[in-house]
């Protein structure tokens, strides 16, 4: 399933009419990461991106914020499912049956939200404020699991909301009191966590760094943020300040492709329309990124620091000759070079490429090339 | 020395089946097994068999040519480099044959364009769409099996309009040490990556003491395993590479001759009592440069050596017109001129193997390509 997964998404990477579009797909999904390599995430890595991420990134950041976090592959992934109130009534009946354990919080998904989804580390809340938000949160969970008892109360895998599990109360967050009840009293939490300015900043820096080099202009960075708080998470909003700004177009490289870039496109480049054939999980994690397990919440690294490394490079030579074996008999390196590259390629590159001794070898080159290494 | 006055001789006397075409077509299903091994990148046929009684060799050759000491004494004016000491003991049974200074119609220098020519069989790069083996396949009687490429697809040389195939090794390719040596120069000016590349090749020379190549041993008898079988294909196509040796050449030729000769000596025992009904062609899409360069290697060239390998070669020879190393006999003053076409020596050993006139195969194979006569008597009936 998981493979079958991966390579849906390689085939519609390769030949989508929309490959902006696709990008923002891939960016937003790195954004919530959920990750393969705890086992209970594994059977939701591919569903989680087409059902809480592809339907909303043309959206309002707050539907595909609560798309998200309501979605069981993040609620399983972050523990929310089995998160319990302590003054819950579902805690209460455990104490009074003196059940030898009585259920208890878990605050790994009101964290990631702050620090991961929408303010980021560093931006101002407290302990407190996770604690409180953890609270609001309980009675989020999935139909079918974490609690046999009430195995019968929504569709297995779906989205549920217990009042049992629930702490009862009003909450506060960040200064701001939360008297709503039940499920609503989260959401509106997300709310104003999606007006908070440390939002918009987090989200502007991230989007300018995927698009606009690894240290992004601070002018950039503000101009997403105010047209994120200006049109209130609004995303086609900010995508079209990154087109329409002069940063994004910069006529140098401004990225160290991903290993998940590279890899496309050099599939891309040789023209391959699916993946059928070429093990990509494995190739993908011999490269360095399996998909879908970047291993933590933070999802990978959008950075040149974090992938150009020595024997990543050797890998993606070992990846490359694979490729150019298997379409050197459809390429001309030197043809494929003018029509890949914007420019001219480098002398070194030139030369390389013309040089080669074969044409799998030529194709491998140019794959490796450092223009090709870049976007 | 075998002059050109020698060679015309020799072709003479054992050309007959060149006026005499006993069969057009086979009639039957043939037993005889034919592969083509292509070396990618212009291995350097002077280095393979050297013109060691040549004063001008080892003027030209410099240090590259110290081997000469050691190689084996195929005749009077050639010897066969150390490293190949099966291809030696197949040279003494009579089932070895290097025919020198030859080329395809191709006289630039691209490696591409080069193989292209090599594959096609034709007089310009790009100038025919199919392969020169699947001509001849076309030539044949219908096979139990389709002529086989040892490759992870169909290499030029056997596409068309007959079946073909294609078997990858199951180990994935590699990345030689000579693919490594040009990602280095790749990344020579790249402020990021020249430090990155530098350091992996650093860890890389620690852990591994073998040169990570091909496996050719393994090759040649995967290559054999298929054409040993009854139903089996009878046509083949082995690819090799890494023969572009611009630097360090002495090392880097041992070392691939080494593995080419293992590749020979394993298709010859995997063959087994079908040894006998082999021919066993290798070429390449050019030579390399008469004289030494700067760098212990030598340059894109002209003419080459092509070998013949196999029970049913009639060996123990070395076929030349001879055009000899001074500087006025040189190919545009730099390569070893071409006095041999490919073409001719390709028409008349698939002839010979498969019984078709030669003069047939040199018409529908290379459509009469450089026009020379095909050379003959290189193969037993």
């Amino acid at each position: 399933m998981y493979r079958t997964a991966v390579n849906a998404r390689i085939a519609h990477a390769l030949t989508t009419d929309t490959p902006f579009a696709e990008r923002l797909v891939h960016f937003w999904a790195n954004h919530f990461a959920i990750s393969a390599d705890k086992v209970t995430t594994v059977p939701f890595a591919g569903s989680f991106e087409n059902e809480a991420i592809r339907p909303h990134i043309m959206g309002n950041f707050y539907d595909l914020l609560l798309a998200v976090e309501r979605h069981p592959g993040m609620l399983i992934y972050l523990d929310q499912a089995s998160s319990i109130g302590p003054q819950s009534a579902m805690a209460q009946r455990a104490r009074s049956r003196n059940a030898p354990r009585v259920p208890g919080m878990n605050e790994n998904l009101a964290r990631e939200i702050m620090e991961l989804h929408t303010l980021g580390v560093r931006s101002g809340y407290t302990q407190s404020d996770v604690t409180e938000f953890a609270r609001a949160l309980t009675g989020w969970s999935i139909g079918g699991v974490a609690a046999p008892a009430l195995a019968q109360d929504g569709p297995p895998g779906a989205f549920v909301f217990r009042p049992a599990m629930h702490e009862p109360g009003e909450r506060i967050i960040m200064g701001r009191r939360y008297g709503q009840m039940g499920e609503e009293q989260a959401r509106a939490v997300l709310r104003d966590l999606v007006k908070a300015p440390a939002t918009a900043n987090h989200i502007a820096t991230k989007l300018a760094r995927h698009f606009a080099g690894d240290d992004p202009l601070a002018a950039l960075v503000e101009r997403l943020s105010a047209a994120f708080r200006d049109s209130q998470g609004d995303l086609p909003t900010l995508y079209r300040v990154l087109i329409d700004s002069p940063e994004p177009w910069a006529p140098r490289f401004l990225k160290f492709k991903t290993p998940w870039e590279w890899a496309i496109s050099a599939l891309r480049g040789i023209g391959l329309k699916s993946a059928d054939r070429i093990p990509t999980v494995q190739m993908l994690s011999q490269l360095g990124q399996p998909v879908w397990e970047p291993g933590s919440p933070a999802g990978w690294a959008d950075m040149a620091a974090s992938w150009a490394a020595p024997d990543a490079l050797v890998r993606r030579v070992e990846v490359a000759t694979r490729l150019a074996t298997v379409a050197a008999d459809r390429h001309d390196p030197r043809e494929l070079a003018t029509k890949l590259f914007a420019g001219p390629p480098s002398p070194n590159t030139h030369a390389a490429i013309d040089g080669a001794d074969s044409r799998a070898i030529g194709l491998a080159l140019l794959l490796v090339s450092p223009e090709f290494q870049r976007r | 020395m075998i002059t050109r006055r020698r060679f015309l001789a020799l072709a003479a006397s054992s050309g007959g089946a060149l006026f005499l075409p006993k069969v057009t077509f086979a009639a039957a299903e043939t037993d005889r097994r034919f592969v083509f091994v292509i070396q990618r990148g212009a291995a350097d046929g002077l280095h393979v068999v050297a013109p060691y009684a040549e004063p001008e060799y080892a003027k030209l050759r410099g240090p590259i040519a110290s081997e000469i000491s050691q190689a084996t004494k195929l005749d009077g004016s050639f010897a066969l480099h150390p490293a190949l000491v099966e291809t030696a003991k197949m040279y003494k049974a009579g089932e070895a044959l290097f025919v020198h200074a030859v080329a395809t119609a191709y006289r630039d220098r691209s490696h591409f364009d080069g193989q292209n020519v090599l594959e096609t069989g034709g007089r310009a790069p790009y100038e025919l769409k199919d392969g020169w083996m699947n001509r001849l396949t076309a030539l044949l009687p219908k096979q139990k099996a389709a002529p086989i490429a040892l490759a992870p697809t169909v290499p030029m040389a056997l596409r068309g309009l007959a079946e073909t195939t294609s078997y990858a090794p199951s180990a994935q390719p590699e990345p030689n040490a000579d693919l490594l040596a040009r990602v280095g120069l790749l990344y020579q000016r790249d402020p990021l990556l020249h430090p990155l590349w530098s350091a992996a090749m650093e860890t890389r020379s620690m852990a591994t003491k073998n040169e990570r190549g091909q496996d050719l041993a393994a090759l040649g008898k995967l290559a054999a395993s298929f054409l040993a079988r009854a139903n089996g294909p009878r046509i083949a196509m082995i690819e090799t590479g890494g023969w572009d040796t611009h630097t360090h050449q002495t090392a880097r030729l041992a070392l691939l001759l080494k593995g080419f000769d293992a590749m020979l000596a394993a298709l010859r025992d995997g063959l087994g009592q079908f040894w006998a009904k082999t021919t066993v062609l290798v070429a390449t899409e050019f030579g390399r440069t008469a004289a030494e360069n700067g760098s212990g290697g030598t340059d894109h060239g002209t003419a080459s050596l092509v070998m013949l390998i196999g029970g049913a070669v009639k060996g123990g020879r070395v076929i030349a017109d001879w055009p000899g190393l001074s500087q006025s006999a040189l190919y545009e003053n730099r390569d070893l001129k071409p006095t041999m076409a490919l073409d001719a020596v390709i028409a008349g050993v698939a002839g010979e193997t498969f019984s078709i006139a030669p003069d047939l195969v040199m018409r529908a194979v290379f459509k009469d390509g450089s026009g020379a006569r095909p050379v003959t008597g290189l193969i037993r009936s």
